[in-house]
């Protein structure tokens, strides 16, 4: 895992590999300072000879400023290496998730994605800047320390082997408690992100319910568990610093006593206990930031996982091994379809679908509330995959395209419309960037949402808010539709998208879209007879299943779901009254 | 987009200082007394610390030098002295494992604080907020921003004051030995609190900057994965990966420019501290060697030692800063959500409960089906007005943006009991009109009454509880269908949640669902067809059984058959009372009692079906397909 991961430093290894040594050259000079301002105290200021006290406080400042250029440029590449190294993390991550399907994403959820995209990959940020430079500091400076001990007296230093399966059991006690605690503590953030998330969305209906308190309660509950469980994850980490103040007191009052007694036998001098005491420092320092790296790496490795959770996610939508490159012609063919969201045979939401539609056909689709119309169409672009059966477009079967080749030629207007943050040029693009001002203005007028973008001061460079939000539902399904027009697909599919536009102007845009289009095999799905009766077939779904297929004339006299809804929209309505 | 940015501008022109007075204030608030005690171990642990330190000194000047030489030593002395020293270890060890579980305390309970009330506060925004921020960037502030919190409020606290008692212990020292020299330290220690201002001014405008960058790529991911059907549909996963690029760069941008400066801290300090080291020990050497101010070699050698021991104080500082930096960076963000102003919310009549009584309105706590308006009066003394739902503009005029005006001069009038539908062409300003009834948005011209009080008297709460809203948009929670339904009125029974869910026709669907009314649904209901989210919109708004409902759009999704039962249902529970619906089919809006023609933010017509099909105006082109609403 740590391997796959760390494959990320990419272009930043040059300055992950400076840094330590950077680091290293810092820390040999730390060590070298010490003895030199021993050495100006002995020869220097002991004899009064202000020639070796300049002397080698020239010295010394010149060390000291080497050693702050090592020091002040580890820190620069540190900075760089990781913030880099945290880049192509979520670089990668993002491009990974892009690659998923609708099951991969549901399986993680939106909220946990989000969190493991920032806060997981800022933990795994902070751990790798303080390893690449601490972990090198430390152990350098622990293993000098030790060596020079060593030196020193053979048997005393032998005290520090002592603790040393002390300290490891100690701190991998911590580690068995807390790791678990922070796996749930991140599953928690998931948790915190949806409630916000949903809240923010849903903040009209909030609002309009008076729920303020009801979502407090809810965000209270998730935010006590967070502080339930880190306190608790923490509260097992602080154990850390204790369990190696004691190891390193024990050594001290060791060394104290039993180096007293060598020094009382004359096998020790009085100044080599006082450099045994002084390395014991900085033992106790170098495992110190040790401990501190120690936590981060905790937290990290949690981190960690849940990143490379991510990456090891087979995306379930792959590419055939020799995909397609070219879609022949819009005819689509069900044969046998069936398909389930959870991809269980016994929840079918389309059953034995089989239809068989010609290119340029214009096909409108009718039915109830919950009768599928929306799964069907969904298979076409392979939004989802079927469980069961197969779906050919031009011949061949979807699952043997190239993704991207297929969607190119498939079209589709969503029923829950999305529009994103920028102008209205910059939504419309998504349908083609090469679009021109002129192809723009085309397009918005078949879409009939023309007018309204020039009553905006701004025209066609007005900002769109978040999710469309300052426009009306008519306003954003015109939009939507043109945005997929100047895709010119050889199959375009618009699922419920004039629901919200009135009669005259939904059959404005389907008369504008046989001129803009033509040849195009064109999908409508709607509520209103009106917009699908002069379509070349109409497809009644009921209950997932598909219950006819024919022409306006055909199902009015022989389908009695199509006559019910004809009727009742019929009877007493004069909008259709044409 | 523009928004945002003028709210980096505020966060950089915020004191640093004032946020650390108010993060701090929000700290030794709520644990005063945490406080104290936390003080009172990390001065056992200091000291436990700097008895250690001068230990050795004492074993051996008063333990090992009388014994040297002599032939039977007696170690009694040095094993008392030993114990001893582990007792304050054992103290020392103590103190700061129970301070470092205090702090964990303090600093968790700090931060769920900061959340709650961040939240809190959230909810209590205007919708313009919501609108213009991007709710990715909004999530962040619960996330990242707070997590900075963290290892400033456990750690860097407690270890800076440890630091300042280490500190100014080694000061205090340092002058019983050599004045001058001290004045040295402390003009050399001065020039280390400038270098460190001005590498942590500079770190701190970056981790500023970095909070920001890493809201707006949280913004950025949230509003992808949330459109990432059509992302998808048209193969845009490239531009949306270029465009996440970017963003993330910046983000990486100011991460190693905030972190350069950081990590840059620690070394420079240290080496600033050995340079001094040479400088005490030339200046002293010298003032030894020539007597000035009579100092003696032996002098200048402790005081050499001496000042060595800042070295761990000032390690420390410098290590801990970079954590309150970037504490600052993220209380900052926190500070200017918790500043924006909330709706404003003056009113002070309230929506009760009522039975009548003899021609008397009395208050009651149940759930009578009656309502009335609860006014009090300055002399103590409360009136109740009934609600009958009637609802009236004078000439409202209202923008969402001061230059841009989209409703002109509207006067309406619902009286009570009616069904009053809005018609007109999309962006002609129906949904605005129910947008400032339920006052989302208040009006800067004209008058809106509701029941002859002027709406912006009544309390927010009350005057949104009187009102059920089936919006355009469904958004349903994370939760069972149960839950969902339940959430227009919480203290509804399950037989409630049946009823409602008959009622909005929605019972099919939710009978063919694996668990029925246990199902859960997440990610707002994406297993579910939009027609059946409308359709559980409208058991939620039903289940509330409000005196005044606003359908806007609310069965666009919804097969004209099951629309036709939906309407009949709802007009039997919203019988007598008033109704507001916008629909672009005709056919929904037909049986109102008035009709509301609307263009350009204008009503152009009003009357009902047949007066208006009489009038052979515009209503009657749109019904007769002469005309078009666009």
């Amino acid at each position: 895992m740590l391997k796959k991961i760390l494959q990320n430093v990419g272009e930043y290894k040059k300055e992950s590999i400076i840094t330590p040594i950077l680091v290293a050259s810092e820390v040999a000079i730390d060590m070298v300072i010490p003895l030199v301002m021993a050495l100006m105290i002995d020869r220097g200021i002991e004899t009064g000879d202000t020639q070796a006290i300049l002397r080698y406080g020239v010295v010394l400042f010149i060390l000291a400023i080497i050693a702050l250029v090592l020091g002040g440029l580890s820190g620069r590449f540190a900075a760089i290496a990781s913030a880099g190294f945290a880049k192509n993390l979520r670089d990668k991550l993002f491009i990974r998730i892009q690659s998923f399907s609708f099951s991969n994403i549901d399986q993680f959820s939106t909220s946990s994605l989000i969190t493991r995209l920032t806060t997981d990959v800022t933990n795994v940020q902070n751990a790798y800047q303080v390893s690449i430079r601490l972990l090198v500091r430390s152990p350098l400076n622990f293993v000098f320390s030790l060596i020079m001990a060593f030196s020193i007296n053979k048997e005393l230093s032998l005290i520090y082997l002592a603790v040393v399966p002390f300290l490891v059991i100690g701190l991998g006690v911590v580690i068995y408690f807390a790791h678990p605690i922070f796996v749930k503590v991140f599953r928690i953030y998931d948790r915190l992100n949806n409630v916000v998330q949903e809240n923010l969305q849903g903040i009209r209906v909030v609002k309009s319910y008076v729920r303020e308190k009801h979502e407090e309660s809810k965000f209270k509950k998730v935010s006590e568990d967070i502080y339930k469980s880190f306190s608790r994850a923490q509260s097992i980490v602080a154990f850390n610093g204790p369990i190696l103040q004691s190891a390193i007191y024990a050594c001290m009052l060791l060394i104290s006593w039993l180096g007293a007694k060598l020094v009382v036998s004359s096998s020790l001098t009085t100044g080599e206990l006082v450099s045994m005491f002084t390395y014991t420092m900085q033992i106790l320092m170098s495992l110190n930031m040790l401990s501190m790296v120690f936590v981060m790496m905790i937290i990290a490795r949690t981190s960690a996982e849940r990143i490379s959770q991510v990456l090891d996610e087979e995306s379930d939508l792959k590419n055939n091994d020799a995909p397609l490159y070219d879609v022949p012609d819009g005819s689509v063919v069900f044969s046998d379809v069936c398909f389930s969201y959870a991809g269980d045979e016994n929840k079918l939401a389309l059953k034995h679908a089989n239809m068989s539609i010609e290119s340029g056909e214009v096909i409108g689709i009718i039915g109830g509330t919950g009768s599928s119309k929306t799964s069907l169409v969904q298979l076409i672009p392979r939004l989802y995959d079927v469980t069961m059966g197969s779906v050919k477009v031009g011949g061949h079967d979807v699952r043997d395209y190239d993704l991207k080749t297929l969607r190119d030629q498939v079209g589709m207007v969503l029923q829950k419309n999305t529009l994103f943050r920028g102008t209205i040029k910059d939504n419309l693009r998504w349908g083609n960037e090469e679009a021109t001002d002129e192809d723009l203005i085309r397009v918005c007028k078949v879409s009939q949402a023309d007018d309204f973008i020039q009553e905006f001061p701004d025209k066609c460079d007005a900002m769109v808010a978040q999710g469309g939000n300052n426009l009306s539902g008519g306003q954003k399904q015109r939009l939507c539709i043109a945005r997929a027009l100047l895709k010119k697909p050889k199959i375009l599919i618009l699922d419920d998208s004039t629901s919200a536009v009135d009669t005259k102007t939904d059959r404005l845009i389907r008369a504008g879209m046989q001129k803009e289009i033509p040849g195009t095999t064109t999908f409508i799905i709607a509520q209103r007879v009106t917009s699908v009766e002069d379509a070349d077939r109409i497809i009644v779904m009921d209950k997932g299943l598909i219950n006819a297929i024919g022409t306006h004339e055909e199902l009015l006299s022989e389908n009695t779901i199509y006559q019910e809804v004809f009727d009742s929209q019929r009877k007493g309505f004069g909008e259709e009254n044409v | 987009m523009s928004k945002e940015n003028k709210n980096n501008k505020t966060l950089s022109t915020r004191r640093p200082l004032k946020t650390l007075q108010r993060l701090l204030a929000y700290v030794f608030k709520d644990y005063k007394l945490y406080l104290v005690i936390v003080l009172v171990l990390i001065l056992l642990s200091t000291y436990a610390n700097v008895r250690g330190s001068l230990f050795l000194q004492v074993v051996i000047d008063d333990h090992i030098a009388p014994m040297i030489g002599q032939s039977n030593p007696n170690f009694s002395n040095l094993l008392k002295a030993v114990m001893t020293m582990g007792l304050i270890y054992a103290v020392g060890i103590i103190a700061g494992l129970l301070y470092n579980l205090i702090m964990v305390k303090i600093s968790e309970g700090t931060q769920k604080k900061i959340r709650d009330e961040m939240f809190t506060h959230l909810d209590s925004l205007p919708i313009a907020y919501f609108d213009s921020h991007s709710d990715g960037n909004i999530m962040s502030y619960f996330t990242n921003d707070t997590d900075t919190l963290r290892q400033m409020i456990s750690q860097s606290i407690p270890n800076l004051i440890a630091a300042a008692v280490s500190f100014v212990s080694v000061f205090a020292a340092m002058f019983t030995i050599s004045v001058p020299l001290t004045l040295i330290v402390i003009l050399s220690v001065s020039l280390m609190i400038f270098t460190l201002r001005y590498i942590s001014g500079k770190s701190g405008k970056f981790f500023s900057k970095q909070q920001q960058d890493l809201g707006n790529v949280n913004g950025y991911i949230e509003e992808m994965m949330h459109g990432q059907k059509v992302v998808k549909i048209f193969n845009h996963e490239p531009q949306v990966i270029e465009e996440f690029t970017s963003l993330n760069e910046a983000l990486r941008e100011s991460a190693t420019q905030a972190n350069k400066y950081a990590n840059s801290l620690m070394p420079i300090m240290m080496n600033l501290l050995n340079v001094q080291y040479v400088l005490l020990a030339v200046i002293g050497g010298l003032f030894s060697v020539y007597g000035v101010s009579g100092l003696t070699i032996g002098m200048v050698a402790a005081f050499l030692q001496l000042s060595r021991s800042l070295n761990m104080p000032i390690n420390q500082i410098s290590q801990q800063i970079n954590f309150v930096i970037m504490a600052l960076a993220g209380a900052n963000r926190i500070f200017c959500l918790l500043d924006e102003e909330p709706e404003t919310n003056h009113g002070y009549v309230t929506l009760v409960n009522v039975t009548k009584e003899e021609g008397q309105l009395v208050e009651s706590e149940k759930r009578t089906g009656t309502w009335a308006w609860k006014h009090p009066h300055e002399d103590g003394s409360v009136s109740y007005t009934e609600l009958t739902g009637d609802v009236r503009f004078k000439n409202v005029s209202f923008g969402y943006d001061d230059n841009h005006r989209v409703l002109h001069d509207i006067n309406l009038y619902a009286e009570p009991g009616q069904k009053v539908a809005f018609v007109g062409a999309t962006g002609a300003g129906k949904t605005t009109i129910t947008n400032l009834i339920n006052r989302f948005y208040d009006i800067q011209e004209g008058k809106i009454r509701y029941d002859d009080i002027n709406v912006k008297k009544i309390k927010k709460e009350s005057l949104r509880r009187s009102l059920g809203v089936v919006l355009q948009d469904t958004h349903l929670f994370t939760g069972t269908i149960r839950e969902n339904i339940r959430y227009g009125n919480l203290s509804a029974s399950d037989e409630d949640v049946i009823y409602a869910a008959r009622l909005a026709n929605a019972e099919d669907f939710i009978h063919n669902l694996p668990e029925k009314y246990d199902t859960v649904i997440t990610g707002d209901g994406e297993g579910l067809s939009q027609g059946q989210r409308q359709l559980l919109a409208i058991a939620r708004a039903a289940i509330a059984d409000p005196p005044v409902m606003i359908l806007d759009e609310a069965t666009s999704s919804i097969d004209t058959r099951t629309e036709k039962l939906v309407q009949a249902g709802m007009d039997r529970l919203m019988h007598g009372r008033t109704v507001f619906v916008i629909a672009h089919r005709l056919s929904t809006i037909q049986n109102s009692d008035v009709i509301m023609v609307m263009d350009h933010g204008r009503i152009i017509e009003r009357g009902t079906h047949d007066d208006l099909l009489a009038e052979k105006g515009t209503y009657y082109q749109l019904y007769t397909g002469k005309i078009e609403l666009s």
